[in-house]
């Protein structure tokens, strides 16, 4: 039987379910493998996770789900996350939020999402696209960063946040 | 009250001041004596030791609940192994950022600091639970991990002393709630992050079911430090039970929003105006939030503001905590309902379900909340707020009564118990001016 995992990422994801002393507690790390490789979490990923730690599939799906990080549906290759909590409320987060939404509405590869405080504060309205940080935004700023990225003037982080193996 | 400006006193943030550059590689943490400690404890040969150091020290925790350090590792169950200790890096408390600069900064800290509290604990194999949005943190902590390795500062027979210590790094993948304690071990058990009944505790029964401590990174920073100095040394910086430094993250109207390393025992006005340059446009602090998004607020006033940053004095003067050391601060245009209802909205979302008082609690708070924050008060509005709080946390007198198995529960009602006793003529006026009965008083 083929893997889902790429050969190079099936070792990792082998020597990922090594370090736990039980195999379960693998589920993260392999999830994020996943969306490292592919980009999302599709049904055949959880099915190989569940291969790898020794659950069922649907105990695959019940953690994964859980979790904001792990994107189930259709995902820009871009994923950018504004930060509308309190201390970016009140320096315009949701001003730059709502311009990406718009802007992007009808792009396939870039989504936009709402999240709460990322940890950036001091730099507020801040946002992170594929998990690297940027902040003191304005709208523009914002959009132009994204067109950095889009037009690969930027290299961006996969939608995990991994380094893309090459 | 006025006096000599204060400044920072750097202890965990002085490497990754002094050396902006190379703080987080093994180099530049080996120039600044990184290590150093361990190497002095390992030789010592007394864990013990480490543990009365820390004990002297005064350390509580710097994640939130301000626990003694000392005493949590005491729990352990005498010859149960294997036992293991656990890093909380999970931070999502609303607005604060100092875990997050630790872990990107200056990583050798942390791992010297693990490295010494599972030698004082008898541990070899321990966790860091990293939030998954860190991307760049992971990186450097991974990096940090294989480097302290290959030095020799981790692996079997640790500096020739015959101590073993593992460390496993785990990200998290996007859930506030794995920061609390029990829900952070169900994540890594690799389930939902839904947080554990207690008893048993996790010092009995906490990861795999084995003896557990867990530890905020900021306390584990410390830990070098406390080796370094003594504990006696340390436990003279600060004031009363609140010893040594915190870093305070600062954000919203401030001039210079930013981690600040303080001795314990200074003001919020010094914190606010010394360090952070005092607020925007030469404006007043209308209200701000002294412990991260789950404490009630303090306001402008003098009272408020000379408080002293001591952990037990503001939680028994104003019912306030340190939490968490996120400081936001917000001048006299902002809208405390919409603040407020902010708050409560990021609550809703992270309420994982399992305790229904949470649940629907704070789906509800974050409704209504919406409703006088954005035009649509209703007359009744209040009353019903006041009556879904009281029903989370019957009595809304601080600290809480609690109704859920974390206190996730009671921190939108946080929200509410701060606007009904500061803001209490804005909301009736959202509300349509209607008198409260004052359910829930």
């Amino acid at each position: 039987m083929t893997s889902y995992f790429s050969d190079a990422n099936l070792a990792r994801a082998q020597e990922i379910v090594a370090r736990y002393p039980q195999p379960k507690s693998a589920i993260l790390p392999l999830a994020h493998l996943a969306q490292d490789q592919d980009g999302g979490l599709s049904p055949e990923a959880v099915e190989e996770i569940a291969l790898l730690v020794g659950v069922t599939p649907a105990q695959v799906q019940a953690t994964t789900s859980f979790y904001t990080m792990f994107k189930r549906e259709p995902c820009g290759r871009l994923l950018v996350s504004v930060c509308t909590n309190v201390s970016c409320l009140v320096n315009g987060g949701p001003e730059v939020l709502e311009h990406l939404r718009r802007r992007y509405a009808d792009a396939d590869d870039v989504t936009v999402e709402e999240v709460e405080c990322i940890a950036a504060c001091d730099g507020a309205p801040s946002m992170q696209v594929n998990y690297e940080y940027h902040e003191r935004l304005t709208p523009a700023t914002a959009e132009g960063l994204v067109e950095e990225y889009r037009s690969g003037r930027r290299v961006a982080r996969t939608i995990s946040g991994g380094r893309v193996a090459g | 009250m006025t006096g000599a400006p204060i400044t920072e006193t750097r202890i965990v943030t002085k490497r990754l001041h002094e050396r902006p550059d190379d703080s987080w590689t093994i180099e530049g943490a080996l120039e600044s004596g990184a290590y150093d400690a361990l190497r002095r404890v390992l030789t010592r040969g007394d864990p013990a030791a480490v543990q009365e150091q820390v004990k002297l020290s005064g350390l509580r925790g710097r994640g939130g609940a301000g626990f003694p350090a000392a005493q949590k590792w005491s729990f352990l169950p005498a010859d149960v192994y294997p036992r293991y200790l656990v890093v909380n890096g999970d931070e999502g408390e609303p607005s604060t950022f100092k875990d997050r600069m630790l872990v990107e900064r200056d990583p050798h800290q942390i791992i010297e600091g693990i490295a010494i509290a599972s030698y004082a604990i008898g541990c070899n194999k321990a966790f860091i639970y990293l939030r998954g949005e860190f991307a760049l943190g992971y990186e450097r902590l991974s990096q940090a991990l294989a480097d302290a390795k290959s030095r020799g500062f981790l692996g079997e027979n640790i500096l020739g002393s015959g101590f073993a210590l593992d460390i496993v790094l785990h990200r998290g993948a996007g859930a506030y709630i794995c920061g609390e304690e029990t829900a952070l071990l169900e994540s890594l058990e690799g389930s939902r992050g839904m947080p554990r009944i207690r008893p048993p505790f996790p010092a009995i029964a906490g990861l795999y079911a084995k003896p557990t401590v867990i530890n905020n990174v900021e306390t584990l920073s410390t830990l070098p430090h406390i080796m370094a100095m003594g504990g006696d040394e340390y436990a003279k910086l600060g004031v009363n039970r609140s010893t040594g430094t915190r870093i305070f993250s600062v954000s919203g109207h401030v001039n210079r929003p930013g981690n600040y390393e303080v001795e314990l025992g200074a003001t919020f006005r010094q914190l606010i105006d010394d360090l952070c340059g005092g607020v925007r446009g030469g404006r007043k602090v209308k209200f701000f939030i002294p412990g991260g998004a789950s404490s009630q607020w303090l306001t402008g006033s003098d009272e408020h503001l000379d408080a002293p940053l001591d952990m037990d004095y503001v939680q028994q003067t104003f019912g306030v905590m340190l939490g968490s050391g996120a400081v936001m601060v917000f001048d006299d245009t902002t809208d405390p309902l919409l603040v407020g209802w902010r708050l409560t909205k990021f609550f809703a979302h992270e309420s994982c379900g399992k305790c229904t008082p949470c649940r629907e609690g704070s789906a509800w708070i974050e409704k209504i909340c919406y409703r006088i924050s954005h035009g649509y008060g209703r007359p009744d509005d209040f009353d019903l707020l006041l009556d879904v709080a009281d029903t989370v946390c019957p009595g809304l007198n601080a600290p809480f009564s609690q109704t859920t198995i974390c206190p996730l529960g009671p921190s939108p009602v946080s929200t509410v118990a701060s606007l009904n006793k500061f803001f209490r003529d804005e909301v009736l006026a959202a509300c349509g001016a209607v008198p409260s009965t004052g359910a829930g008083q």
